[in-house]
C-alpha cells in the first residue's frame, strides 16, 4: 500500500482504507487512483470525477508531465550555464501541477508561488516568459490577463490573499469562475495564508487552496512545520479539505475538479493537500544534502509521478514506440524553444524600470524618470548609456 | 568557431567557486547539457552542464583551483554560432565590483573572502601609480607588460610581489574624485583614475582629463595587468625555499573555528593523571564476554561512558554561552563530539543523544562515526549540534595537551596514551597502566569547582569503575 511516512506530522501512515480515527475533513485518508506501480485502483468517491478521462487524454497528461520535467531540467541547466540567476526546480511535483492545472477552465484565475512553472506552461505562458524573471530581465514575466494567471509570487503565501480577493470579486460579478491559489506546506504557517482562509470561509468565496506539500520548507521538514496533517489545518477555518496523493495525476485531477465544482456552485472554498515531494533543491542555490536524508529521497523516487502513469499506459497497451517518440519529440522541441527564447532575450533598457509601476500616469514617477533619463544622457554617448553596463 | 564558457554565479551572489574535477578532456566531443565539470561553491557541490555542443579545445583551470565568477574556464570549437550564450549573457556580466550577498545559510565563513581577489583588482592601479609621475610613458609601460608574457611566459616573482606591495598602501587613500559618467568613460578606455591628474574644481577629474591622458593609448590595461598575479592563486606554487598552499576547504574552516573559539571563550585547562589499570582490566573482561561479542571496545569507549556518567553530576559542562540572547543554554541531552583526523583534515562529528546509549550502542556509534569520518563521508548533520567533545591524543602516543574547545561547547576532554609507569599502588611502587586526562572548559560557563569535580569524577570512574555505583 502507498504510505506516506513523513507527510502527516509524525502520525502513523494512512493510506486508502485507513480510517484510524482521524477527525476532520478528508484528512483521514489519502486519495489515490494510480499506485506507484502503475495500477489503477478504484475509489468509491473519486472515480466518478475522472471517468471521462479517455486513453488519449491520459496520453496527453503523460506528455504534459514529461514536458514540464524537461522544462525544469533545461532551466536548471541554463542556470548552471549562467543564463539564469536562479531557478526553483519542480522535479517530483509534476503530477500535482498537471493534474490541477488541466482541471481549470480558461476563465478561472491562477495565483501561484514561484514553483508552479508547470502550471504556467499549461496556462499557455510563453516559454521564454517563464524564465524572464529568473534571468533578471524583468520584474514580472507576463501580462496576467492574457492567460488568467498572475505572475508568480515570491513572498511566501501572499498570493493566497490575492486569490481570495479575486474570488470575492467573482462573487460581486456574479460569475461562475474560480480562483485557485498554489502554495507549499511551509506557507500554511504564514499569517497571509491564514487570513486568506478566514476571509474565504467567511464570505464562502469561490477559491481553491491548493497546497503542494512537498515535505520541505527549504530545510524545515513538514513534521516540524505542523503537528497535524496539513489538510487538517483547514478544519479550523471551517473549510473542507481533501488529502490527495500529489504524485498521482488522476487523483489530483479528481480532487481539483471536485473543489472547482463546489466553488462554482456556491459551495465556497476547498483546501487540497497534495502530498508530494521536492526531489531537487529548494532552488539552484540550495544544497539539500546538508539537511536531508538520502534514504528519504530514495523512498520518494519509488513514487515517481511520471513512472506510474507510464506503468498504467503500459498495462493498457498504450505505450507504443510511436507514442513515446511523439512525447520525446515534443519535450525536445519545448526545451529547444525555451533555450533559444532565453539566450536570445534582449536586455531591458534602463528606462524600462519605470514601466508597469502604475497603470495610470504618476507625476512623482514621471519626475524620477525624467531625472534618470537626463542622468543617462550625461554619459554623452547615447549608445553607451544604453549599453549592457548601463542596463545593469 | 571557438566559444568560451565563463564561470557563472552558481548561487545567489557568489563571487567564486572551486573546480573539483573535469568530466571531459581536451579533444572530447560533448553534447549540449552534458556534464563537463563538478564545481564547489560556498553553498553546494554542483555539476556544470555544457552550454554548447562541440569539441573541447581548452580547459583553462585545473581541478582544485578557486575561480572567480566570470573567468573563462573552458573553450569549445562549435559549429555555426547558435545555441550559445548571448553576448550580453549574465555569465559575462561585470563582476569585479560585485559584493558577496549570500542568501540563506553558509555565508559566514566564506564572507570573509580571500584577499587575492582584491589584490587582483588593485593590480592595475599599482602598475599605473608607479608610472604616474612620468606621465605619458604609462602607455609604453603597459605595452611592455603586454609583450612580457609572450617573451617570457614564466612570471618572475618580482612581478607578483610588486602589485601586492602597492596594493597594501592603496586602501587607506581616498578614491580619486570624479563623476559617474567620467568613471565609466575611464573604465571603458581602460584608464585607472588613480593615474590621472584632475584639473577640475577641488582636483575633480574631468572628461577632458581622461581623454588627454589617453591620447590615443591602448584600452587593454586592466585586463592584461590583472593577469599577472592570478598565476599564484589556487594551485600549489613550489618556490625554492618555501611552498605556498592556498588556504581553503577544511583547513580554512578549522582555522576559522579555532580562532573564533580561542578568542571568544576564555579557556582554562586542568590535568589529572590516573591509574586506569582497573579500567583496562574491565575492558579485557568485557571484550571476552559474550554480551560484547562483535562489538569494538576501546579505551575511548569507556572514557566516553565515564564522561557521560560524570556529566550528569556536573551539567554546567554541557552548556552553551548564547551571547546574542544573553542566556546560558544548558542541554538536557548530550551530543558527544569525537575529534577525528581525516584525509581532509580535522573534523568533530558527534553522536546524537549519546547519554541515552548503552555501552554497546555507544560502541557501535563510535565505530560508525570514526569509519565514516575516515572515509570522508561525514554528513553536515553529524558535524553540527555537538554539546561536548573528546579528543583522543593518546593514539598518537601523547600524554597531555590543552585542547581548544569546539566552538559553542563548554568543555573538551583530551585522553592521553595509556602507559605502563611506576606508580604508587597499595603503599608500594608498582608498574601500573596510567593515563593523563586534560580538560579544557569555557570559564564563562564553568567555574574551577565544577570543572575540577567533573574531571575528578571521570578519573575516579577510570581508577575504579565500581565508583559508578556511587554516582548514578
Amino acid at each position: 500500500m502507498f504510505t506516506d511516512e513523513l507527510g502527516q506530522g509524525g502520525i502513523p501512515a494512512g493510506g486508502p482504507g485507513d480510517s484510524a480515527g482521524h477527525h476532520g475533513g478528508a484528512g483521514e485518508s489519502l486519495v489515490q487512483l494510480i499506485t506507484p506501480g502503475g495500477e489503477r485502483v478504484s475509489h468509491p468517491q473519486y472515480d466518478a470525477w475522472v471517468q471521462d478521462v479517455s486513453d488519449e487524454q491520459l496520453g496527453f497528461l503523460y506528455e504534459d508531465l514529461v514536458v514540464i520535467r524537461r522544462i525544469d531540467t533545461e532551466a536548471t541547466a541554463l542556470q548552471r550555464q549562467g543564463e539564469l540567476g536562479l531557478w526553483p526546480p519542480l522535479l517530483g511535483q509534476e503530477a500535482a501541477q498537471i493534474g490541477s492545472a488541466r482541471s481549470l477552465r480558461d476563465d478561472d484565475f491562477v495565483f501561484s508561488s514561484y514553483r508552479e512553472n508547470g502550471v504556467a506552461y499549461c496556462r499557455g505562458v510563453d516559454l521564454a516568459d517563464i524564465v524572464k524573471v529568473w534571468r533578471g530581465n524583468a520584474s514580472a514575466g507576463w501580462d496576467p490577463y492574457t492567460v488568467n494567471m498572475a505572475t508568480p509570487q515570491i513572498i511566501i503565501g501572499a498570493q493566497t490573499l490575492h486569490a481570495t480577493g479575486y474570488a470575492m470579486g467573482i462573487q460581486n460579478d456574479g460569475a461562475d469562475s474560480v480562483a485557485i491559489t498554489y502554495f507549499g506546506d511551509g506557507a500554511t504557517s504564514e499569517g497571509d495564508v491564514n487570513e486568506a482562509m478566514v476571509f474565504a470561509a467567511s464570505f464562502q468565496s469561490p477559491v481553491v487552496f491548493f497546497c503542494s506539500n512537498n515535505h520541505w520548507a527549504i530545510s524545515e521538514p513538514v513534521r516540524l512545520q505542523s503537528h497535524i496533517r496539513i489538510a487538517d489545518r483547514a478544519a479550523g477555518f471551517g473549510i473542507p479539505s481533501i488529502r490527495v496523493d500529489g504524485n498521482d495525476v488522476l487523483a489530483v485531477m479528481a480532487a481539483t475538479r471536485e473543489a472547482l465544482e463546489r466553488a462554482r456552485h456556491g459551495g465556497g472554498p476547498t483546501f487540497i493537500e497534495a502530498v508530494t515531494y521536492r526531489m531537487g533543491p529548494h532552488t539552484t542555490a540550495d544544497d539539500p544534502t546538508r539537511y536531508r536524508d538520502a534514504n528519504e529521497l530514495e523512498d520518494w523516487a519509488a513514487k515517481d509521478p511520471i513512472a506510474r502513469v507510464k506503468g498504467l499506459l503500459e498495462r493498457k497497451g498504450l505505450l507504443t514506440g510511436q507514442f513515446e517518440a511523439r512525447v520525446a519529440a515534443k519535450a525536445d522541441a519545448v526545451a529547444r524553444e525555451l533555450r533559444a527564447g532565453c539566450i536570445t532575450m534582449p536586455d531591458p533598457e534602463p528606462l524600462d524600470i519605470f514601466k508597469h509601476v502604475y497603470s495610470t500616469p504618476n507625476s512623482w514617477l514621471d519626475r524620477q524618470e525624467d531625472h534618470y533619463s537626463r542622468y543617462l544622457a550625461s554619459f554623452g554617448d547615447p549608445a553607451g548609456a544604453h549599453s549592457e553596463e548601463g542596463a545593469r | 568557431m571557438i566559444k568560451e564558457f565563463r564561470l557563472p554565479d552558481l548561487g545567489e551572489g557568489l563571487t567564486e567557486s572551486e573546480i573539483l574535477s573535469w568530466k571531459v578532456a581536451v579533444g572530447d566531443t560533448v553534447a549540449l547539457n552534458q556534464v563537463i565539470a563538478e564545481v564547489e561553491t560556498a553553498k553546494a557541490v554542483v555539476e556544470l552542464p555544457s552550454p554548447f555542443a562541440g569539441v573541447i579545445t581548452a580547459l583553462h583551470e585545473q581541478p582544485g583551483t578557486v575561480v572567480e565568477v566570470g573567468k573563462p574556464i573552458v573553450s569549445f570549437e562549435v559549429e555555426g554560432d547558435d545555441g550559445g550564450p548571448s553576448a550580453g549573457g549574465p555569465a559575462q556580466a561585470e563582476t569585479a565590483k560585485r559584493e558577496p550577498n549570500l542568501v540563506g545559510y553558509g555565508a559566514i565563513v566564506e564572507a570573509s573572502g580571500r584577499p587575492t581577489r582584491r589584490a587582483r583588482t588593485f593590480a592595475a592601479p599599482a602598475a599605473a601609480t608607479a608610472a604616474a609621475p612620468t606621465g605619458p610613458p604609462v602607455a609604453e609601460r603597459v605595452a611592455e607588460r603586454v609583450a612580457e608574457p609572450a617573451a617570457a611566459p614564466v612570471v618572475e616573482p618580482a612581478d607578483i610581489r610588486a602589485p601586492a606591495e602597492t596594493a597594501a598602501a592603496t586602501p587607506g587613500g581616498e578614491r580619486p574624485r570624479s563623476t559617474p559618467p567620467v568613471r565609466k568613460l575611464a573604465k571603458d578606455l581602460g584608464v585607472e583614475l588613480t593615474a590621472v591628474a584632475g584639473t577640475g574644481a577641488g582636483g575633480l577629474i574631468t572628461r577632458e582629463d581622461v581623454q588627454n591622458f589617453v591620447g590615443g593609448g591602448h584600452p587593454a590595461a586592466v585586463a592584461v595587468a590583472g593577469a599577472a598575479p592570478a598565476a599564484g592563486i589556487g594551485s600549489v606554487t613550489q618556490g625554492e625555499r618555501e611552498t605556498r598552499m592556498p588556504i581553503k576547504g577544511v583547513r580554512k574552516l578549522t582555522a576559522a573555528a579555532m580562532v573564533s573559539s580561542a578568542f571568544t571563550a576564555p579557556h582554562a585547562t586542568e590535568f589529572l593523571t590516573v591509574d586506569v589499570t582497573p579500567t583496562m582490566e574491565l575492558l579485557a573482561r568485557l571484550k571476552a564476554s559474550r554480551a560484547f561479542e562483535g562489538f569494538k571496545l576501546t579505551p575511548l569507549t569507556l572514557v566516553a561512558k565515564a564522561l557521560l556518567i560524570a556529566l550528569r553530576r556536573q551539567p554546567s559542562l554541557n552548556s552553551r554561552w548564547d551571547e546574542a540572547n544573553q542566556e546560558i543554554v544548558q542541554f538536557n541531552y548530550v551530543n558527544l563530539g569525537i575529534a577525528a583526523a581525516t584525509p581532509r583534515g580535522l573534523t568533530v562529528p558527534n553522536i546524537k543523544d549519546a547519554d541515552r546509549m548503552s555501552l554497546t550502542e555507544l560502541s557501535t556509534a563510535l565505530t560508525g562515526l570514526t569509519e565514516t569520518a575516515r572515509a570522508g563521508k561525514t554528513s553536515p548533520a553529524e558535524l553540527s549540534g555537538g554539546t561536548i567533545s573528546i579528543t583522543n591524543i593518546g593514539v598518537f602516543g601523547i600524554d597531555a595537551g590543552t585542547p581548544i574547545l569546539n566552538p559553542g561547547e563548554a568543555a573538551i576532554l583530551a585522553m592521553g596514551a595509556v602507559r605502563r609507569m611506576p606508580w604508587e599502588y597499595k603503599d608500594e611502587v608498582a608498574l601500573r597502566q596510567v593515563m593523563t586526562l586534560s580538560l579544557s572548559f569555557d570559564h564563562r560557563l564553568v567555574d574551577g569547582e565544577q570543572g575540577s569535580r567533573f574531571l575528578a569524577d571521570i578519573g575516579a570512574i577510570l581508577a575504579d569503575p565500581g565508583m559508578v555505583l556511587a554516582m548514578v
